[in-house]
Parts: structure tokens; C-alpha cells; sequence
């Protein structure tokens, strides 16, 4: 097991210098000059522009500039905005409220996409199992976004139990709605698989033997059948955890939250290479943990599965 | 093989301890499905006793599980449904219990064994939890006391360094040893009554003798009633008292074993024995009855087997054969035989 993490750990570093040097080269193949925008429509002095891209190091080809770039990384500097504010400064103002935002989101998508789950599994056929698997479809099948106009619409105007968008991005109360579009995907997936799984295990053999074994009901369904469902169950849970965080960001833009997306919005309209970056980096490291860390509950979970 | 020492060597109900453990009266079970409704169980009449050893034999599909399922209350309904009979347990009828009642009696007084048991054990729960399992719920031992319990039930089916591995899991365990665990799991109350449903089926052929003998020896030590189901005449011949032949969810023969292979009274039993590999006919092709055994959607009229016996006639097509009492030669009755067949004399004796 020891060694597998550190294999895993080992192989984060080429897949996160790849997806680093692509992001970089994207930003750098950008359309436009971003030193000469930030000067609008006057003139701007060749002497300033050509202080200011040594100093971001425009003026370096990009094989020199990766390098130095990474090397910066290494030693915790993730470069300045144009603005002239520490990258890092702007990312430890953003991740919070994304991870905020997610971990609701990641709450809601347990709690609501399980209890679904768990709803229509039991009860399959039953009258509770089609509603929710209508509900999952409609879910699935509308794009997030109008989700979130739909919702923002009814809950924030209609009814105006909230506001449409969201004022204080550190206001838990106010994250709520948002939280809720970005899991309602989620949830919907999670409370299919639930079923799925569930029905699978009910038909399977050990769960005859359980029952010959005239073990109570409620023990048949906790200890045996939901033991075995809720495996698939929590590995998707712990990769999605990741994908929220990326998620965020359509879910960000709707309802105005000042998270990672509006920061990456933002940077990728001002061509602001380390920003975006930076960014990017993050939540490539995010997922890449995540995963690693699904793969090893999974080895916990299902004692079938071992990595050597 | 061990020889079993027979507490009923001549098959004679009365011979055995007193009344019946189990009694299975005119039971049919069918099946709903999309296609119409699946007679599986047409009316079984058998019964077994403390000691006893009743083998039900017979091609697949023939109802030998559902009747066994149907025992244990572990039929999955829907699509099964109970349309007739009766299942009597010491002499009270089961069916007309509670489910607390049922529940109670499933593992502690009638236990049941699988034929894979790797897909019949948990595969995320280690088999020491699966085996304390028993006592924990049905006598609410302790946990720690339980795994002890499980330890000595794994040495009691004779697992190998049952300390070290009680806390496996069941897929590290090789397909006899599992099949072991199996087996303690249903002796660990000591019921009255074991249902093997083909016990050694999935096994390498080199295993399945010992895992049988291991569970005749264990039904002899603990005086249990066992009904083993299988499809392999040659597994029951060593350890049965008395056989029970299904066809098409009935029982078409019954007989203590040794006389239903000197002698069969039905062609079904007949072809069956035909069909057994033998040393003296290697190289010849071997014997196997004729056609498929019928859609249980639409079973024939009469017997249900004319379409594939050779004997069959015009009464064959119309009449349900009853299962007549078989007698010798000079009419003398041969007690605990019993032949669904229009023409069992000549069944019999040709
Ligand atoms: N859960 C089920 N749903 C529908 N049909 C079933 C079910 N279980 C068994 N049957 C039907 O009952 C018949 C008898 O099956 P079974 O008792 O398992 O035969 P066997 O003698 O091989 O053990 C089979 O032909 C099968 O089609
Ligand atoms: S009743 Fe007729 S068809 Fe059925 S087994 Fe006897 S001879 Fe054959
Ligand atoms: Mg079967």
C-alpha cells in the first residue's frame, strides 16, 4: 500500500507539468497584447511597455519562460497580477468561497442524492421510486445553467425567499441556492447509481444466505445489502468532489459569487498568464489528491481490491 | 468415500425417529413473469425425519430449489407465489406463521447450504463476522465471545489454521474451504434440519467427495434430518436413505435408494440411471434421454414426460399418472416407494 502511494504520488509530478505547461501555452498563444490593453485606448510609452514586459517577462521566448515560471513555483512565488497584486493573494481570496460553495454543494449531493437514492431503491416499482426517477431525468437532461437562471428566477424574484444573486460571497445563508445548482447534477447521478446498485445487490446471492440465516431485516438491509451498494456509491462521491470544484465555476458566473471562477473569468479576459495558471494548478493538484484518495477508500471499502 | 452408517437403512418411514421433522404436503409454487404464469411446483409430497438423509434429484429446473426455497421462506415473491400446500415443521404448518415466527426458525432450527458459496458469502464482510453472526443475532453473544465461537466452528469443519484465518475475507479462501464455511455457518445453532441445495456442484471433482463426506459425517454426529438436492445420481447413492425423483416440479419417484437403482419404477428414473458414465461402457457413447424437459408455461396434459418417454401411450396424453404404491411381484407392498407411472408395473419389472 505504502509503496502505491508513492507511485501515485510520483506520477502526479509529470501529469501536473504537462497540465501546467498546456495551460501555459494556451495563455501565452492568446490573441493580442495584454501589456498594450492595460493602457486602453491612449498611447502608451514604448519605454513603460518594455519595463513592464521584463518585468512580467514577456520580452523571454517561452522555453525560457516555462522554466523560470516553475522554478518561481517551487520556491511558493506565483507571480503578480498586472495589477500588481500577488497571485497567491488572489487565490487565498477565492478558493475559500469555492471550497465553501462546493462542500455545501457536496453536503446537499450526499444528502438528497443518497436519501433519493435510498428512496426509490427500496422501494422499487413503487410509486416514490418513479417520481424520483422522473425527477433525476428532468435533472440530467436540462443544462445547469438554466437550472440556475430558472431557480435563481423562481426563488430570488418569484418568491424572493433570497436574493438572485449573491451579495456577500462569505454568507453560508446566501450560498444555499447556488449550492444547490451546482449538486443538483451531481445528486442526480448519485441518487440513480444509489438505485442501481441497490436493486443489483438485492437480487444477489449473499443476500439469500442473509436471509436464510434468519438475520432481522433491518440488519439484512444495513449490515449486507447497503454495505455492499454503497461502495460504487462513495467512490463516484469522492471523485465528484473534485469535479464540483471545477463545477463552480459555470455556477459562480450565474449567481455572481466571487469565487475561483469570476478570478479565472477575470484573468483569462486580461490574458493574465499567471493567474490563470495559478489557478488552473490548483485545481489540477485539488483533483488529482482527491482522486488518489477515492482509489485508497475504495481499497478500504472493498476488501477485493488491493493495490500492491 | 467413508461409509455412512444408515439410521433408516431400509427407508421405512416408520422405522425413523417417530414423526416427520419436516412435511412438504401438496405444495405448488408458480412464477409470474411477462410471458404468462410458470408452474415451477406442482404439487411435491415429501418428508424427512431426525437422522434422515432424503435426496431430491433431478434435471435443472425441475423445482428442486423453488421447493427448497419455499421451505426456508426465502422465495423471492414476486414474481413466486405460494398457490397451494402446506409445509409442516413438527407438525405445525409454517406457512400460516408469523414472519417473526419463520424468521426464528430459518438458521436456528432449519439451516440452509448454497451451491456457490462464493457468491453466497458476503464478499466485504470477513467470515468470522459472517459466522458470529449467528450468535450474535439469535443469542446475542458478544462480539468477542462470537468470533470464538466462529474459530471453533472453522475447526469443527476442519479449516486449517482457523485463528489465523477467521479474519479473512471470503475470496481468499479456496473454493472447498469456502464451501466449508458454508457448512458451519448452517450447523452453527445445531438445527434440526439441513437443505443442501447441490453443496458440492461448483467444485473441483477432487474436493466434492470430501466436502460431502464431511457433511454426511457431521449430519450422523448431530442426528440432523438433511435434504440433498442434487442433479448427480452418483453423489447420493453413498450418503441418501431414501431419494425423491422431481419432473416438471412433481415428485415422479420416491424410493429408498439402494432399491431405486437395483430397480426403478419410472422411465424418468430409468433414463437417469442410463445416463451415468460407466467403467464398463467407456469408449460407448453415453445413454441420454430424448428432448428437453417442458416449458413450464405450458406443461403437457397427462404425463408430463410422455412427450419424451418411450413408453408413453394414448393414456399417457390425457391422464395425470397419481403417485401409485409400488409392490413386488406377488402384490406384497414396498414400503416408501412410490411411482407416477400409468405402466410402473412394467416399468418395474420389464
Ligand atoms: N425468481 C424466479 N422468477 C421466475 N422464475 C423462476 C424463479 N426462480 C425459479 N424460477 C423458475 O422455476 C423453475 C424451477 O427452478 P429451480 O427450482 O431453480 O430448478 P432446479 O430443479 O434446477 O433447482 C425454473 O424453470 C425457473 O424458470
Ligand atoms: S405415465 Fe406414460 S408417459 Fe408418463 S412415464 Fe409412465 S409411461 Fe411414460
Ligand atoms: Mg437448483
Amino acid at each position: 500500500m505504502g509503496r502505491y502511494v508513492a507511485r501515485r504520488l510520483l506520477q502526479m509530478i509529470p501529469v501536473f507539468l504537462g497540465t501546467t505547461f498546456l495551460v501555459f501555452m494556451m495563455v501565452y498563444s492568446l490573441p493580442g497584447d495584454p501589456i498594450k490593453a492595460m493602457f486602453g485606448d491612449h498611447a502608451a510609452d514604448p519605454a513603460t511597455v518594455a519595463h513592464l514586459k521584463h518585468q512580467y517577462h514577456l520580452d523571454m521566448p517561452w522555453w525560457q519562460h516555462y522554466p523560470l515560471y516553475v522554478w518561481q513555483l517551487l520556491h511558493g512565488d506565483l507571480g503578480q497580477t498586472f495589477g500588481g497584486v500577488d497571485v497567491s493573494q488572489v487565490l487565498s481570496q477565492a478558493f475559500p468561497v469555492t471550497i465553501r460553495l462546493a462542500l455545501l454543494a457536496f453536503v446537499i449531493e450526499i444528502v438528497v442524492g443518497l436519501g433519493l437514492g435510498l428512496l426509490a431503491g427500496l422501494r422499487r416499482g413503487k410509486v416514490a421510486d418513479k417520481l424520483v426517477l422522473v425527477f433525476t431525468l428532468l435533472v440530467i437532461s436540462v443544462p445547469v445553467f438554466v437550472i440556475g437562471y430558472i431557480c435563481s428566477t423562481v426563488f430570488g424574484i418569484t418568491l424572493a425567499w433570497t436574493t438572485p444573486t449573491v451579495q456577500d460571497s462569505n454568507n453560508l445563508g446566501q450560498l444555499l441556492l447556488p449550492a444547490f445548482v451546482l449538486a443538483s447534477l451531481s445528486l442526480a447521478y448519485v441518487a440513480r447509481l444509489t438505485r442501481t446498485s441497490l436493486v443489483e445487490n438485492v437480487r444477489a446471492d449473499y443476500m439469500r444466505t442473509a436471509m436464510a440465516k434468519g438475520l432481522p431485516r433491518r440488519r439484512i438491509i444495513v449490515n449486507h445489502l447497503l454495505r455492499n451498494s454503497l461502495i460504487p456509491v462513495v467512490t463516484f462521491l469522492g471523485t465528484d468532489l473534485g469535479a464540483l470544484m471545477g463545477g463552480a465555476i459555470v455556477t459562480e458566473g450565474i449567481f455572481n459569487v466571487q469565487g475561483v471562477g469570476n478570478a479565472l473569468y477575470r484573468a483569462i479576459r486580461a490574458s493574465e498568464g499567471p493567474t490563470v495558471v495559478g489557478i488552473v494548478s490548483v485545481l489540477v493538484i485539488v483533483y488529482l489528491i482527491s482522486s488518489l484518495l477515492v482509489d485508497l477508500l475504495y481499497a478500504v471499502l472493498d476488501p477485493r481490491i488491493r493495490y500492491a | 468415500m467413508t461409509t455412512i452408517e444408515k439410521t433408516n437403512p431400509a427407508g421405512n418411514p416408520a422405522a425413523a425417529d417417530t414423526a416427520p421433522l419436516l412435511e412438504v404436503r401438496d405444495l405448488h409454487v408458480e412464477f409470474v413473469t411477462r410471458e404468462g404464469v410458470a408452474q415451477a411446483v406442482n404439487g411435491v409430497n415429501y418428508s424427512v425425519s431426525a437422522g434422515e438423509t432424503l435426496a431430491v434429484l433431478g434435471e435443472s429446473g425441475s423445482g428442486k430449489s423453488v421447493t427448497a426455497q419455499t421451505i426456508m421462506g426465502i422465495l423471492d415473491m414476486p414474481p413466486g407465489r405460494i398457490a397451494k400446500g402446506e409445509i409442516l415443521y413438527r407438525g405445525e404448518d409454517m406457512l400460516k406463521m408469523s414472519t417473526e415466527q419463520r424468521r426464528r426458525i430459518r438458521g436456528q432450527k432449519i439451516a440452509m447450504i448454497f451451491q456457490d458459496a462464493l457468491s453466497s458469502l458476503n464478499p466485504v464482510l470477513t467470515v468470522g463476522y459472517q459466522l458470529g453472526e449467528m450468535f450474535r443475532v439469535h443469542q446475542g453473544m458478544s462480539k468477542k465471545d462470537a468470533r470464538a465461537k466462529a474459530v471453533e466452528l472453522m475447526d469443527r469443519v476442519r479449516i486449517p489454521a482457523a485463528k489465523e484465518r477467521v479474519d479473512q475475507y471470503p475470496h481468499q479462501f479456496s473454493g472447498g474451504m469456502r464451501q466449508r464455511i458454508m457448512i458451519a455457518m448452517a450447523l452453527a445453532l445445531e438445527p434440526d434440519l439441513i437443505i443442501a441445495d447441490e453443496p458440492t456442484t461448483a467444485l473441483d471433482v477432487t474436493v466434492q467427495a470430501q466436502v460431502m463426506d464431511l457433511l454426511a459425517e457431521l449430519q450422523r454426529e448431530y442426528h440432523m434430518g438433511l435434504i440433498l438436492i442434487t442433479h448427480d445420481l452418483g453423489v447420493v447413492a453413498d450418503v441418501a436413505d431414501k431419494i425423491a425423483v422431481m419432473y416438471a416440479g412433481r415428485i415422479v419417484e420416491t424410493a429408498p435408494v439402494h432399491q431405486l437403482y437395483k430397480n426403478p419404477a419410472h422411465p424418468y428414473t430409468k433414463g437417469l440411471l442410463q445416463s451415468i458414465p460407466r467403467l464398463d461402457q467407456k469408449g460407448q457413447e453415453l445413454y441420454a434421454i430424448k428432448g428437453l424437459p417442458p416449458n413450464l408455461l405450458r406443461i403437457p396434459s397427462g404425463c408430463a414426460f410422455n412427450p419424451r418417454c418411450e413408453m408413453a401411450q394414448d393414456v399417457c396424453r390425457t391422464d395425470v399418472p397419481a403417485l401409485h404404491r409400488v409392490t413386488d411381484a406377488d402384490g406384497a407392498e414396498l414400503v416408501g416407494r412410490g411411482s407416477a407411472c400409468h405402466f410402473w408395473k412394467e416399468t418395474l419389472r420389464g
